[in-house]
């Protein structure tokens, strides 16, 4: 008899745990992803006046399926120096969040690398993080008698070595780290 | 019931006043527990009176002239154990005494608690005991069932290690605990069984769907870990085992206590510790493999032929570091990984266990109940709840940094109950019965989309298995089971992959909340799986025996493989569930040849394994985000077969030498394709040879060469990507397996017998004696770095 009231007491326990951990209907809660960075827009300023050029390379579905929408506002000049500065932001929040204060932040976690295909220009870093290696946000970039079109890569690394060979100089290979950011332009030199 | 215990003598005492009238009988009658047959010839020992009697052909004796007051009687017979009986004499006394006869054969109560039996008689079984699982103290579960010929293991690093039994892995595997189908998450081949081998005092690997006690979906087999077994005898003992590695600078330390009492009482604490930093392969240091474990379990009830409890308790917490370069950000991480063959990323030793890491809670609560009935059989109720907690950590930048990419919290309630009537030996009927609740919650705290949504899963599983005994030489077994599974999730996806997969179209009903970029879907699926077995051994004679059957199971698809999707962080890739899977079908069949006379045992193991619209998770391409291109990699089904040769061989040169060969031989084909499987076990034999001799402190020494061919049959799911820092189109090789290697290992230990009741066993182990450099197949960080290179292993063992 004692064991069948045990084994009642642990039927009725079951039921009881199973019958609390079904009472819950409400929906779950969606997640924003926090550390999507949707957009980067390279503003190209030439020095000493004319036509500001912009690039955009724009992912707003993340992780989705979807491409990054890449636009190029027009050519560059030949024999011109461009300031530029990237700006970086997530457009899934409402304002959208720049995600350029964060890099600044942690400025020896990150470096960004520009290559261009032809040799429609040259690139030179315009500011440092607190070891004197380069950041990346800023630059310029100068065109030379050379016309023609070509590819400008800009890659943000996370966590790269920058005391391995070349990186300080914006060579890649040796960088190491996590790509955050991978954009590809497609620009032409008139 | 308390007098019961299992039994053929008897014996017994009389305690009488001397004041009384002393011409009572007793009239006793002695007959078998299950079936209520008299047994004839038992003897019954009357202490004080030094008398002696035997139970006639209707099992029935006499005592004469006896005085009112107690009685005992120690009742024996061929094969039983004692059973001490006491009786009340007043008057003339009528006393039934039931025998159990059977407890060999039954693998019940045992007295000696020493003897492990198998837990099938026609299934492609191996039993490793005690022994063998503390000489892998240190190590994972997966390692130790490596020792199985047929079984591997597929890994993320070295400290995340599934089995892996005839070629499948996860879902397809059961792994029961002490009674208790472990819930832990185990649909992901980075998600390691949550089990402390140490806890356990036998192993069974059960290959294929036959076992249907343990389930219905074991494709591919049951791995079935018990405490060791209590005997009924007042005792106190224990045993504690201190490991030292040079690799990974590790130690580990387990410990165990068992108090039992005669009366059926028991006790059993373990607990173990185990600590390692960063492993190193033949060239460099594996940054961030370090390893951080702690278990404990506690086993406790009450144990007689007719009735008894058990509670059981365990609690594990594993903190793992993940190969610090394998965390790569996009596909050209990937490339560059591959071709520079080495890893970016390489510091000095540390114990420090960093991103990526995961960390991993498991609690078991279990209780237990079964009774006995006359000559019917026994009835088992069962109750257990689960917890599995894991957090996977990613490198994360900003204020996220130390909040966990993966917080999910699996909880599961079983209610079960089986009726086994064993009454008649030789026709064993084992009904069961089985109800379970499960509920998942991914945390959204995260900041990351969930990668596995909310759900809840109902489990409902009756079974009917029988075992006849034919004759001597002839076990019979055949079962049928079936389950309904029904999962019932909240799942949000990104609009634009909904629309991609088709979705809108199959699917539009799912849909409850539509938040513009986000929908919230909830899919409810229900399936049904028919499962049934048969098999036969048939002992030919002496030296041969031949096992047959065949296994039918349904394995209905798991989280994981409807409901993937997302951004896997730690290993670089997309994954993609599909709603659209549908359960899987096995059917197979397996044959066994035994060989065995005095120096030599052969075991041959074959198999066939085919499988409709079996799931599996293959390279798909690659989809470009602004981060990049990341390969995708997709849950698909396809027809599939597979078929296999296990060898054991050992053979006895003298009574100090010894050879042994394990061999397993497997292929897997996709049928709709006409193509090999992905991630199929290679060719791989280990030929060992062992020297061992009694008189030098029971001294043992074994060599062992290891040999893995390469994979040569693989899918080809290379694929071409644009990489755009150097403009061109490259090949991404993550199909080529690595090349054949060759590793040769020691072991040797002695034991000192310390006192009358305390052994210490010190072992020496080498793995990998020349500090050989290779990668394995089936290890998924084999993209990134080697696997480990020497290690000297110091294994103190005390028992006591």
């Amino acid at each position: 008899m004692k064991i069948f009231k045990n084994i009642s007491i642990l039927l009725i326990t079951a039921l009881i745990f199973t019958a609390c951990s079904n009472d819950d209907d409400n929906n779950p809660e969606p997640v924003e992803e926090q550390e999507v960075i949707t957009t980067l827009t390279a503003t190209l300023t030439p020095v000493g006046g004319g036509k500001t050029i912009t690039l955009e390379s724009k992912d707003l579905d993340g992780n989705g399926p979807n491409t990054p929408v890449i636009t190029v506002s027009g050519p560059l000049e030949a024999n011109t120096t461009y300031n530029a500065s990237l700006e970086l932001l997530n457009e899934t929040e409402s304002p959208a969040e720049s995600i350029n204060e964060e890099i600044e932040e942690k400025d020896d976690d990150h470096q960004f690398f520009y290559q261009i295909t032809n040799n429609l220009a040259t690139l030179n870093y315009a500011d440092f993080d607190s070891n004197n290696k380069p950041l990346g946000l800023e630059f310029s970039l100068t065109t030379t008698t050379v016309t023609g079109s070509g590819f400008l890569t800009i890659t943000l690394r996370h966590e790269p070595n920058k005391n391995a060979s070349g990186v300080s100089d914006g060579n890649i290979e040796n960088a190491g780290g996590e790509t955050d950011i991978q954009a590809v332009f497609s620009i032409s030199v008139q | 019931m308390k007098h019961y215990l299992i039994l053929v003598m008897v014996s017994c005492i009389i305690n009488f006043t001397h004041s009384q009238n002393c011409e009572q009988n007793l009239f006793g009658s002695i007959q078998d527990f299950h079936d209520g047959t008299p047994i004839i010839g038992a003897t019954v020992y009357i202490k004080t009176l030094n008398k002696y009697t035997t139970s006639d052909i209707n099992g029935k004796f006499t005592i004469k002239n006896l005085c009112n007051g107690n009685l005992v009687l120690i009742v024996s017979h061929l094969a039983c154990e004692t059973q001490h009986v006491k009786i009340q004499i007043k008057g003339d006394t009528h006393y039934e005494i039931n025998l159990e006869h059977h407890t060999e054969e039954l693998n019940e109560v045992k007295i000696d608690g020493s003897a492990t039996r198998k837990l099938t008689k026609t299934s492609q079984e191996t039993l490793l005991k005690n022994d063998v699982i503390e000489r892998y103290s240190a190590s994972n579960l997966g390692d130790v069932l490596k020792q199985v010929s047929g079984v591997s293991s597929i890994n993320t690093g070295n400290s995340i290690v599934k089995p892996v039994i005839n070629g499948l892995h996860s879902s397809r595997v059961i792994t029961n605990v002490n009674g208790v189908r472990l819930q832990d998450q185990e649909w992901g081949i980075e998600h390691a069984p949550s089990i402390d081998l140490n806890m356990a005092g036998s192993i069974s690997v059960i290959k294929g769907s036959n076992a249907l006690a343990y389930g219905g979906d074991a494709i591919g087999g049951v791995i079935v870990l018990n405490p060791s077994n209590i005997s009924i005898k007042d005792s106190l003992y224990g045993k504690t085992i201190i490991n030292g590695q040079t690799n990974g600078r590790g130690y580990n330390l387990t410990s165990s206590l068992t108090k039992t009492w005669q009366k059926g009482w028991y006790i059993n604490s373990q607990g173990t510790l185990k600590r390692s930093g960063d492993f190193k392969t033949t060239n460099y240091n594996l940054t961030n493999t370090g390893l951080n474990s702690k278990g404990v379990s506690l086993n406790t009830g009450y144990k007689t032929f007719e009735q008894g409890f058990n509670v059981y308790y365990s609690y594990l917490n594993n903190e793992i570091g993940i190969l610090r370069t394998s965390h790569i950000g996009n596909i050209d991480d990937l490339v560059n990984a591959i071709n520079t063959r080495q890893p970016l990323v390489i510091e000095n030793f540390s114990y420090r266990i960093n991103a990526p890491r995961q960390e991993i809670t498991h609690k078991i609560i279990k209780t237990e109940f079964y009774k006995r009935f006359k000559k019917f059989g026994k009835l088992k109720l069962h109750y257990d709840f689960q917890k599995n907690q894991r957090f996977e950590y990613d490198i994360r930048r900003g204020s996220d940094r130390d909040l966990p990419a993966i917080d999910l919290t699996l909880k599961t309630h079983t209610l079960k109950s089986n009726l086994k009537m064993d009454s008649n030996i030789n026709s064993i009927y084992n009904l069961g019965v089985n109800l379970s609740f499960q509920n998942n919650f991914a945390n959204p705290d995260t900041g990351i989309r969930r990668l596995i949504p909310d759900f809840d899963k109902f489990d409902f599983g009756v079974f009917a298995i029988s075992n006849f005994k034919l004759n001597d030489k002839i076990n019979l077994d055949l079962g049928l089971r079936y389950d309904f599974n029904k999962i019932d999730a909240k799942k949000f996806y990104i609009a634009t992959r909904w629309e991609e997969r088709g979705y809108n179209v199959d699917f539009s009903n799912l849909i409850i909340d539509d938040l513009g970029t986000q929908l919230l879907t909830n899919p409810v699926f229900k399936y049904h799986n028919i499962s049934a077995s048969a098999g036969i051994s048939h002992q030919f004679n002496d030296n041969n025996s031949v096992i047959i059957n065949y296994g039918l199971s349904n394995r209905a698809p798991n989280p994981s493989e409807l409901f993937s999707d997302g951004l896997h962080q730690s290993t670089a890739r997309l994954e993609l569930g599909d709603l659209r899977l549908e359960q899987e079908t096995s059917n197979r069949f397996s044959a066994t040849y035994q060989f065995k006379n005095n120096g030599l045992s052969v075991n041959l193991e074959g198999f066939a394994n085919h499988i409709s619209d079996y799931i599996f998770i293959k390279p798909t391409g690659t989809e470009l985000t602004i981060r990049g291109a990341f390969p995708v990699w997709g849950y698909s089904k396809t027809d599939a077969l597979l078929f296999g040769l296990d060898i054991t061989a050992n053979y006895t040169l003298n009574e100090n030498w010894f050879l042994s060969n394990k061999s397993a031989f497997i292929k897997g084909r996709n049928l709709d394709k006409k193509e090999a499987l992905i991630d199929i076990p290679s060719f791989k034999t280990v030929n060992s040879l062992r020297y061992y001799n009694k008189k030098w402190l029971n001294f043992n020494t074994e060599l062992q060469s290891e040999l893995v061919l390469r994979q040569n049959d693989f899918p080809n799911n290379n694929f071409e990507t644009f990489i755009p820092s150097t403009q061109n189109f490259v090949l991404v090789d993550i199909s080529s397996p690595p090349s054949a290697y060759h590793l040769m290992h020691f072991e040797s230990d002695i034991t000192l017998k310390l006192s009358k009741k305390t052994n210490l066993n010190i072992g020496l182990n080498i793995t990998n004696i020349f500090n050989s450099s290779y990668r394995e197949y089936l290890n998924r960080l084999r993209y990134f770095a080697d696997d480990l290179g020497r290690n000297f292993m110091l294994q103190l063992k005390l028992n006591y």
